[in-house]
């Protein structure tokens, strides 16, 4: 009973590839080791979206008549009068104070306008800030906390998925209000997720749009409206099929903690959100990366959203057989970063991908052996289960084929979301028609197999066990390599995904500024109390 | 391995072999297919089927193309019998009505008879359809006109190995959006690792050192960016095209190249863009022009054509 009850994520956890505990706790050391380093940068440094997202729990919303968000306004101006080393919450609260207005967004206009002078206040006038500052941020976080709590009723109310994997299904038409009624018909299709891929480069813009959108590029901006009027329609489509519909958007790029901060305000469910995507292959700079990274994670841990990892992408890059230690790597790191963030185990959909050659012999076991290996490293978490993107050749059959062996392999070792393949995948944005084959494929294989993994016992000393054991000891490996020479060294030197990304280089560094004294972050003390 | 032989000569050699048999009966079950025993399997193949206009030649066309026969229609079994498959999604619901609408589709589309061996509804009031049937439309090879690429497409791993070999450096690039376009789409789908439809950009390859300078850079930056970095190509993204913005900018670059460098100097100019003409690089002053749904494989691949293979000594 109690075996079942804790479900599928615990079905590869008895121990089906005879993994060395020994050797599995070195790799935890190992990542520990190697991830302190950054969390101590993220500690010691602040960015622009940092500070912006803090201004957006402290209320400041809207955007000047040209687009340019208020909090962008506001947070230049303050930087370009003392910088940004010490955080926006004093100069701003204590401008407030002395300017004796009481909203932090008409004192953005004013700024915007020229009219405010920010100084840094110290003695008293800091003190006041200091406390006016944070009870305005609580004010956001505890918006974030009732919405989590609405998510605890509304999941109670109309039901989770009766079964794993969840299904997560993807809309991009780039515009919100066709996105809603294909969003709607995937869950009545059976999609229990929902993510709205976001608008090519968005990633790269150093603020986050305005109001509804109807145009994108391949994608629907990620906005603050839209994720509310999406989370919306979604509530209506739960409660008429009696399950929770979850959404999911990006926590990625260069406004990372903002967009973090809007799912905790919108009540997303679920956000992307990688320690290393947008270094490697954004060639957004590793600081900044790292310190927005490590906000995004605390705002993730005290909103109750899940972050899907990237790991996929290293293989759509590098050899899915050569380089499959490096998504265990990369997994750890993950986690580390994670748990340091305060994200518990069922908050990590830690990602991996289908993405073997099928041309390579015994593709399939070596493709089983490394999903049952992420599934036996973290018993807990609920795993992201990625498709095949890279062998998706355009001959739609031999793709829907493939994506059945996907499937196969996801409910074979009891992976926790399935991101549903398409085997129009490279060739078109999904039609409906593709959508209803891939879905038809998904119901197929857990229908005929769903409790194969009760089975399916890899012979001991076999192909899949040796396999497992394999990557998890290059894993090691590479942990000590980087180890020795630190984690930032290791992305400088193209470790992973091949990209060489250098500290001191990349978009979004004139963003980043080292702590002076006297730094503070509101926000980030409200998170980092024990709840 | 011995089930597969043996399907495979139940097909080839035993007229009116399993397969054939029960797909004649579905179809005459559904929609009155016109006796297709005399089309299936063993006719004569490269006999000349009086309905292949222009048959007098070896008459085999289908999978291997030979000599001879330029005029084909589509094959599915057997020669000449113009047989195609196709699916598609009509906004209605599944019922007679619909299944006949899809008939009626596929007619028009020249399938005639159209044999519908599929229909399922989907989502609310959408029927997905699979329609197998001939088609009596026939191209003329000659008549084919394509612009034919006129570069080998090379692999990443030859494209590296060739600039190694070759040129014995890293090939330098450098890329950007002008003017006042922020559209980055096209030049990070191209140059950024991430790249396009599961085929990695140009900063994937190692033997290539790629300078994106993103968007809404100056000529001037350009140039100089270009001297700076010593590029061998610089590529130029341009997706904004009001009142022909892309072309004035692109003819802005050029001339500020041929001004700033002499010709033995100069880098490879390229742009790229949904809206370009192909055709028109004399007049714009570039080297290359690419268009919609370019690959960085195809740059790449033209990058060392232009600048290591077709020249003779090292640039």
């Amino acid at each position: 009973m109690s075996e079942r009850s804790i479900g599928t994520a615990r079905q590869g956890g008895s121990g089906k590839l005879g993994l060395d505990p020994v050797l599995v706790g070195r790799a935890r050391e190992l990542a520990r080791r190697a991830g302190q380093p950054v969390v101590d940068l993220a500690r010691s440094h602040t960015t622009v979206s940092v500070e912006r997202a803090v201004l957006r729990l402290a209320g400041v919303s809207g955007a000047d008549p040209d687009g340019i968000p208020w909090v962008n306004r506001l947070v230049d101006a303050v930087v370009a009068d003392v910088g940004l080393g010490h955080g926006v919450a004093l100069p701003v609260f204590d401008a407030l104070a002395r300017e004796g207005v009481d909203d932090v967004t008409v004192l953005a206009q004013e700024a915007a306008a020229g009219s405010v002078r920010f100084v840094v206040p110290s003695g008293r006038a800091a003190t006041a800030a200091r406390r006016v500052s944070r009870r305005a941020v609580a004010a956001g976080v505890r918006r974030v906390d009732r919405r989590r709590v609405e998510r605890e009723r509304l999941v109670r109310r109309y039901g989770d998925p009766v079964r794993r994997p969840w299904i997560y299904l993807i809309v991009a038409t780039g515009d919100i209000y066709e996105d809603i009624p294909q969003a709607q018909a995937a869950a009545r299709a059976g999609a229990d997720v929902i993510a709205v891929i976001r608008s090519t480069g968005q990633s790269l813009l150093d603020y986050v749009p305005e109001g509804a959108t109807r145009e994108g590029f391949a994608g629907t901006y990620a906005t603050q409206e839209n994720f509310r009027l999406m989370r919306a329609a979604l509530d209506e489509t739960s409660k008429e099929l009696g399950r929770y519909v979850r959404l999911t958007n990006y926590a990625s790029g260069l406004c990372m903690p903002e967009m973090a901060t809007l799912a905790g305000l919108e009540r997303l469910d679920m956000m992307l959100n990688d320690s290393m995507y947008g270094i490697l292959f954004r060639d957004i700079n590793p600081i900044r990366t790292f310190v927005d990274q490590r906000f995004s994670r605390q705002v993730h841990a005290r909103a109750g959203i899940i972050i899907n990892t990237g790991e996929d992408n290293y293989l759509t890059t590098a050899d899915a057989v050569d380089e499959a230690h490096t998504v265990t790597v990369s997994q750890l790191l993950n986690e580390f970063f994670a748990h340091e963030a305060g994200l518990a185990d069922w908050q990590l959909g830690l990602g991996h991908a289908f993405e073997i050659n099928p041309d390579v012999p015994e593709s399939f076991r070596l493709e089983l052996a490394h999903a049952l290996l992420a599934r036996e490293l973290f018993p807990d978490a609920p795993l992201k289960w990625m498709p095949p993107t890279k062998h998706m050749t355009g001959d739609v059959f031999r793709g829907n084929l493939l994506d059945g062996f996907f499937n196969l392999v996801g409910t074979m070792t009891g992976q926790g979301i399935l991101l549903v393949g398409m085997m129009t995948e490279a060739v078109v944005t999904p039609w409906l028609s593709d959508r209803d084959i891939a879905l038809q494929n998904v119901r197929y294989v857990l229908g005929a197999a769903g409790g194969l993994h009760e089975d399916f016992v890899p012979a001991p000393g076999g192909f899949i066990q040796q396999r497992a054991n394999r990557v998890l000891g290059e894993a090691v490996q590479l942990l000590e390599r980087i180890g020795d020479q630190s984690l930032l060294t290791a992305i400088a030197e193209g470790t992973f995904g091949i990209m060489k990304r250098p500290a001191d280089r990349g978009k979004g560094l004139a963003g980043v500024a080292r702590h002076e004294a006297g730094y503070y972050n509101p926000a980030t003390e409200i998170l980092e109390q024990p709840a | 391995m011995s089930e597969r032989t043996e399907r495979s000569e139940g097909r080839e050699g035993v007229p009116g072999g399993n397969g054939m048999s029960e797909r004649t009966e579905r179809s005459e079950g559904r929609e009155g297919m016109p006796d297709r025993n005399g089309m299936s399997e063993r006719t004569e193949r490269g006999a000349g089927r009086e309905s292949m206009p222009g048959g007098n030649g070896t008459g085999v066309v289908g999978a291997g193309a030979v000599a001879g026969k330029r005029v084909v229609r589509p094959y599915g079994d057997t020669t000449g019998d113009g047989m195609v498959q196709v699916s598609f999604t009509l906004p209605v619901p599944h019922d007679k009505r619909a299944e006949g609408a899809a008939v009626q589709l596929a007619n028009r589309m020249g399938i005639d008879p159209a044999m519908l061996v599929h229909a399922k509804p989907m989502s609310d009031g959408f029927t997905f359809f699979v329609v197998y049937g001939r088609v009596n439309h026939l191209v003329d090879l000659d008549q084919v006109q394509v612009v034919e690429r006129d570069f080998p497409l090379l692999g990443a791993k030859e494209v590296n190995a060739v600039v190694k070999q070759r040129l014995r450096r890293k090939l330098s690039v450098v890329g950007a959006c002008i003017g006042t376009d922020a559209h980055t789409v096209g030049i990070d789908a191209i140059l950024n690792v991430k790249g396009i439809a599961g085929e990695k950009g140009l900063e994937y390859y190692r033997e290539l050192k790629v300078t994106n300078l993103g968007a809404q850079v100056s000529v001037p930056e350009l140039v100089e960016a270009a001297r700076r970095e010593r590029a061998d190509a610089v590529l130029v993204s341009q997706v904004v095209t009001q009142r022909d913005a892309h072309l004035h900018n692109t003819r802005e670059m050029s001339a500020a190249f041929r001004e700033a460098l002499p010709a033995g100097k100069r880098p490879l100019l390229i742009v790229g863009g949904p809206r370009f003409d192909e055709t028109m690089t004399a007049e714009l002053g570039v080297d290359r022009i690419f268009g919609r749904g370019t690959t960085p494989g195809e740059v790449a691949s033209y990058l060392v054509h232009a600048l290591v293979t077709s020249r003779k000594a090292g640039a």
